[in-house]
């Protein structure tokens, strides 16, 4: 870490000193009825961010759960916040015309040529990116370039950026940490054995003398484990070992390359289906202001079982062929 | 239960049968994962203290998640206040034969192909489909039929989002240095069984091909939602400029 220029955890401070300003600016928001409780969760997310390596794992522990006794308790309320008209917005884009989307175009170009580019960079012997990270700091980067470009552009100021910030942070509310904390219940599930007990029932109860069936529980199996622990990557290693490695290969002597890509892509049906994979399906739903925060699973889940329905054929078809 | 091997301890599913549950009752999510994650320690006889520690240093473990989230938004906001998505929309009108579903099917192509070329930092849902992708789908629309109403404005909303998630997904597994493939490559080791990168992502192609068939379908299928539900409220200019090129939504 200390090999490395540009460190993630100066993005870490970064985030952490704009949710200490978006805190303050909640607790003085005369406009919104839970102003004290929002401001202490935001607040309390700025101290995870800001000094989150040097808290105690028991007081960060107390952290996690006042949050979400906050959030459960809907302490995390909208506020009052200055916007333009409809009418000045649409004036103010004919004026800037394109100059509104170089900035925004910024952030994932810059991401791009950072970690594609400057991966490996050295300065004076030491990398330029987090070498574990250089996607994120690129991304950073990218950031904060295009919010320099779009101040230019628009004659706005940082402050007002932070304004905004609060404004779409806000507009998302607990939703924000969700991702977050069910990676946390992942880890739990994996230390108590969650997963051990899914392959045991799934191996136990159903028999698999037949491919078809063997491959269907695979499949299956990726899919629906996928959609309790809301990442595929957690589903592979135990359907591999219960189903996957002794049957489909061992038995049906299966090509491993194509039960392992397509028995992957099983768990990403499942990725499309679950609310647990908060960050591709409640986050968004937040963002794009929907009413109904499964809005986004829902129209996946007529892509993801047709998908599914293929994948078992072509697993079907392609693993002894080859 | 107790017809298995004794071995496996099969309670932690409760703390799975607690989130199932408490996303059918629509509990507050966060709420619901807490609990779950409380009940699956003590069901796998962890100390409330033990499980406080675990959830602690996971949170505090895991805080480059939100970051590519919540780092972004201060400068979309800021162009969003300036007129971002109205430019977006105005940029989506210059194209006569712009459609929801066919500007969704463009993207789909983009973002699966450029995700299959390792560049997946090239959309994403703060970055991308807020602020220019759902505006411009909305403004296909607009464009055609005039005003949407407010379900089908969610819907067309909710497949910007999903379009996104699909090629991400199902384009970045073909792409042989991504973390998927290394993790297969090294399970599949520990079982002594050694399978080249290469061949992974290149059976990964048939679904990738599949996925987009799919989803290209079902953007088809809103286009044609879409016409059954304002094709009566088009605005005279379209039905025109209809006419005349002999065109049909």
């Amino acid at each position: 870490m200390s090999s490395t220029i540009l460190p993630l955890n100066y993005f870490f401070i970064l985030l952490g000193l704009t949710l200490s300003v978006i805190s303050i600016m909640s607790f003085r928001d005369q406009g919104n009825p839970r102003r004290i409780a929002t401001g202490s969760f935001w607040a309390l997310y700025a101290v995870v961010f800001l000094i989150g390596d040097l808290l105690l794992p028991l007081v960060a522990g107390i952290i996690v759960v006042a949050m979400a006794l906050i959030a459960g308790l809907g302490g995390v309320s909208l506020g009052k916040y200055s916007q333009f008209t409809a009418e000045e917005r649409h004036e103010s884009a004919v004026k800037l015309g394109n100059r509104l989307l170089y900035p925004a175009l910024i952030i994932p170009f810059t991401t791009m040529i950072g970690s594609v580019v400057f991966q490996k960079t050295k300065i004076g012997g030491m990398f330029l990116l987090d070498q574990k990270n250089f996607t994120l700091v690129s991304l950073g980067i990218g950031c904060i370039l295009a919010l320099i470009v779009a101040c230019r552009f628009t004659g706005s100021t940082p402050v007002q950026a932070m304004r905004e910030a609060r404004r779409l942070i806000d507009s998302m509310g607990w939703a924000v940490v969700l991702p977050h904390m069910l990676a946390v219940l992942g880890l739990l599930f994996m230390d108590a054995g969650v997963g051990k007990a899914v392959a045991n029932i799934t191996t136990t109860y159903i028999p698999m003398d037949f491919k078809l069936v063997a491959v269907a529980v695979f499949c299956l199996g990726m899919t629906i484990f996928t959609m309790i622990m809301g990442n595929a990557f957690a589903a592979f290693p135990v359907m591999a070992g219960g189903v996957g490695v002794p049957i489909l290969m061992g038995v049906f002597h299966g090509n491993p390359a194509i039960v392992a890509a397509i028995g992957m892509f099983s768990g990403y049906c499942g990725t499309l289906m679950t609310p647990m994979a908060a960050n591709f399906n409640i986050v968004p739903a937040a963002l794009l202001d929907l009413p109904d925060k499964n809005g986004v699973i829902k129209v996946q889940i007529m892509t993801a079982l047709p998908l599914l329905v293929v994948n078992i054929a072509l697993m079907y078809f392609l693993m002894n062929a080859f | 239960m107790q017809a298995t091997q004794g071995a496996v301890n099969l309670w932690p599913l409760i703390g799975v049968a607690v989130i199932i549950a408490g996303f059918i009752l629509r509990q507050n999510p966060v709420m619901v994962v807490i609990i779950a994650a409380v009940v699956t320690g003590l069901t796998a006889a962890m100390p409330i203290d033990k499980i406080l520690i675990s959830l602690g240093t996971g949170f505090v473990k895991t805080r480059n998640l939100p970051l590519i989230l919540l780092l972004p938004l201060g400068v979309i906001g800021l162009l969003e206040r300036y007129g971002l998505k109205e430019q977006a929309q105005r940029i989506i009108a210059k194209i006569k034969s712009a459609t929801a579903g066919r500007l969704l099917m463009v993207y789909l192509f983009v973002r699966e192909l450029t995700a299959g070329l390792g560049l997946v930092s090239l959309g994403g849902h703060p970055q991308m489909v807020r602020p220019l992708i759902a505006p411009m789908a909305e403004g296909a629309t607009e464009n055609r039929y005039g005003s949407i109403p407010d379900q089908l404005l969610y819907k067309i909303r909710a497949m910007a989002a999903a379009t996104d998630n699909v090629g991400l997904f199902f384009g970045e597994d073909i792409f042989v240095a991504f973390g998927a493939i290394v993790l297969m490559q090294t399970i599949l080791r520990g079982y002594s069984i050694e399978v080249n990168p290469l061949h992974m992502a290149l059976w990964g192609i048939p679904t990738a091909i599949s996925a987009f068939t799919i989803h290209a379908f079902r953007l088809r299928r809103l286009d044609v939602e879409i016409e059954r539900e304002l094709g009566f409220q088009k605005t005279a200019e379209t039905v025109v400029t209809e006419a005349f090129t002999g065109e049909k939504a």
